[in-house]
């Protein structure tokens, strides 16, 4: 193939390096030593993560937690555009400010469904396995030219840009790569093995609408306890949605996700666990209730919870 | 049944305001302990998983393009847009944003919304606003269930859109779980099939936005009516 993922990984890593340099250069952050060590262990994860022991690997990931947990990955000083500036730039430049946004899912989509089968030369222009990720990483590299040329802005003022948004990401933008690995832990030790058995001694796992049941309704408890759709994900799909609705009951497991994904989602909007979506706005709102906004949305998560059991028990058989 | 013992480790964590990476990394370690596995065997684990799942964090490859696109008046355009669609009541305002927030998270611009960027400065204000052209001042409940919706709407907007983008993470984790176990799944395949529960969350939302104007209407009247009260009770 012509361009393969580790393509793409190599474009991430020296990104996120350039950053890592950035946050260790800024002076205006009194942190900036472990910021950048955070960014520039990021950074080798993407560059060499192949090359390196997985044992290493999962120190230097370990370090990461580390440093992230004890307050070392902090803000920088940033340079921000002023209201006047953006507004001149608006007037100048309108509705065209949209259109490199709207290239990066324009171009995914046209280079997964488009150019799957593509060659040049005999050999696949995109790798065959990865054709989404590889078409994103494509897409963010042509928007991000179609972005230089509308503003006329050049050289490191993308990374400045990016910079600030990574940091006011911080360490969550290695969350979701970091419960995965919580998610691998768990399979290795058999939690799923133990969720499942406690649910099929629960259930009679030959009713097909009972299982959805508890796959449906487990997702969203779940994700009510860890405050996280994506951590409970893995442990209910290996431990009742694999098990008893695709292999015993033959499932499409595309549908069970999707749908499971969702349900779990359901959960997210009743738990004050996933703090950034329901404490944070309600402090940022100035409501009396620090519950207000998960009450506002519990009639909705159960509704759509109620529609999610029966779409999964119609439409993953 | 010790192996559930990172379940508590991430409740607890959690709840005691902990770092979540911490908290993740520490329910790893002890359930790998509690599941009989040598410490480097966990560490390997970490290593191998964190590495096969780099691809989660390939969003990050889109921050130059949103960054300089803010830098130059992207969010500023945004709010024009919004703002030059003349609609009357509170409930039009929020399944409007919840309309648009859906439909943009759906094709990954989950950057044009938030509740510190969006629905405290531009949102709430103009659901306020929307309903204290028609009512006058509003009370002081009914002014924070006006924002608790208007938070509302942007959760579900984003959370039900963003599934039916691709390269959204949600979408890349179920893909690589079950690469993990053999099967292979294309990522448009599995957005797909989350276009369903999408729209019925559009719905049910939406119609719930839709009776809070009569809501408001009721609690307005019920509000003047307590207030006439006291002043009949006062004039008597």
């Amino acid at each position: 193939m012509i361009i393969s993922l580790t393509y793409i990984y190599y474009i991430a890593g020296l990104f996120v390096a350039l950053i890592a340099l950035l946050a260790i250069r800024d002076n205006g952050n009194s942190k900036r030593i472990l910021t950048g060590i955070f960014w520039a262990l990021y950074a080798i994860s993407f560059l060499f993560g192949t090359v390196i022991d997985p044992m290493y690997v999962g120190g230097m990931v370990i370090l990461m937690a580390i440093i992230a947990g004890f307050g070392g990955v902090g803000m920088g000083k940033h340079v921000e555009a002023t209201e006047q500036q953006r507004m001149t730039q608006s007037q100048k430049l309108g509705n065209w400010l949209f259109m490199p946004a709207l290239l990066i899912p324009i171009i995914t989509v046209f280079g997964t469904v488009g150019l799957k089968d593509v060659k040049i030369a005999g050999l696949d222009l995109f790798d065959k396995g990865n054709i989404t990720l590889v078409s994103l990483g494509v897409a963010c590299v042509i928007a991000l030219l179609a972005t230089m040329l509308l503003t006329k802005e050049k050289g490191m003022q993308p990374i400045r840009e990016s910079r600030r948004l990574i940091d006011a990401i911080g360490w969550a933008a290695v969350l979701p790569q970091m419960l995965a690995t919580l998610g691998a832990l768990f399979a290795a030790a058999g939690v799923g093995q133990v969720v499942s058995n406690l649910v099929s001694a629960a259930i009679p796992v030959d009713n097909r609408f009972l299982v959805v049941f508890a796959y449906t309704v487990g997702m969203a408890l779940f994700t009510m306890v860890m405050g996280n759709a994506f951590a409970a994900f893995p442990v209910m799909t290996a431990g009742v949605g694999l098990p008893l609705i695709v292999k015993l009951h033959g499932g499409d497991p595309a549908v069970l996700s999707a749908i499971g994904m969702f349900s779990g989602y359901c959960g997210t909007l009743m738990t004050p666990m996933a703090a950034n979506y329901n404490i944070v706005p309600a402090a940022l709102l100035d409501l009396p209730d620090k519950n207000g906004v998960i009450k506002a949305q519990i009639p909705t998560a159960l509704m759509l919870l109620t529609v999610n059991v029966f779409l999964m028990y119609f439409l993953v058989f | 049944m010790l192996t559930l013992l990172g379940i508590a480790v991430v409740i607890v964590g959690f709840v005691l305001r902990f770092n979540p990476l911490l908290v993740v990394v520490v329910a790893g370690i002890v359930t790998g302990l509690a599941g009989n596995l040598p410490l480097d065997k966990i560490l390997t684990i970490f290593g191998d998983a964190f590495i096969k799942n780099r691809y989660l964090s390939i969003f990050i490859l889109t921050l130059p393009v949103i960054g300089l696109l803010e830098r130059n008046g992207l969010k500023e355009q945004a709010q024009k847009l919004i703002g030059n669609i003349k609609v009357a009541t509170t409930g039009r305002v929020l399944i409007l944003y919840l309309f648009i927030r859906e439909l943009a998270a759906a094709i990954g611009l989950t950057a044009l919304g938030g509740h510190a960027q969006m629905v405290r400065p531009l949102i709430a204000p103009m659901a306020e606003a929307a309903a204290e052209n028609k009512h006058g001042n509003l009370p002081e409940d009914t002014r924070n269930k006006i924002k608790a919706f208007a938070a509302s709407a942007d959760n579900i907007g984003v959370f039900f859109g963003e599934d039916i983008f691709i390269a959204f993470g949600a979408i890349l984790l179920m893909k690589g779980f079950f690469e993990q176990n053999g099967i292979i799944m294309e990522p448009l395949h599995i957005a797909m099939w989350g276009i369903p529960t999408a729209i019925a969350a559009f719905v049910i939302h939406g119609v719930r936005l839709f009776l809070l104007d009569r809501k408001i209407e009721r609690d307005v009247q019920n509000g003047i009516a307590t207030h006439d009260k006291v002043k009949g009770d006062a004039a008597l």
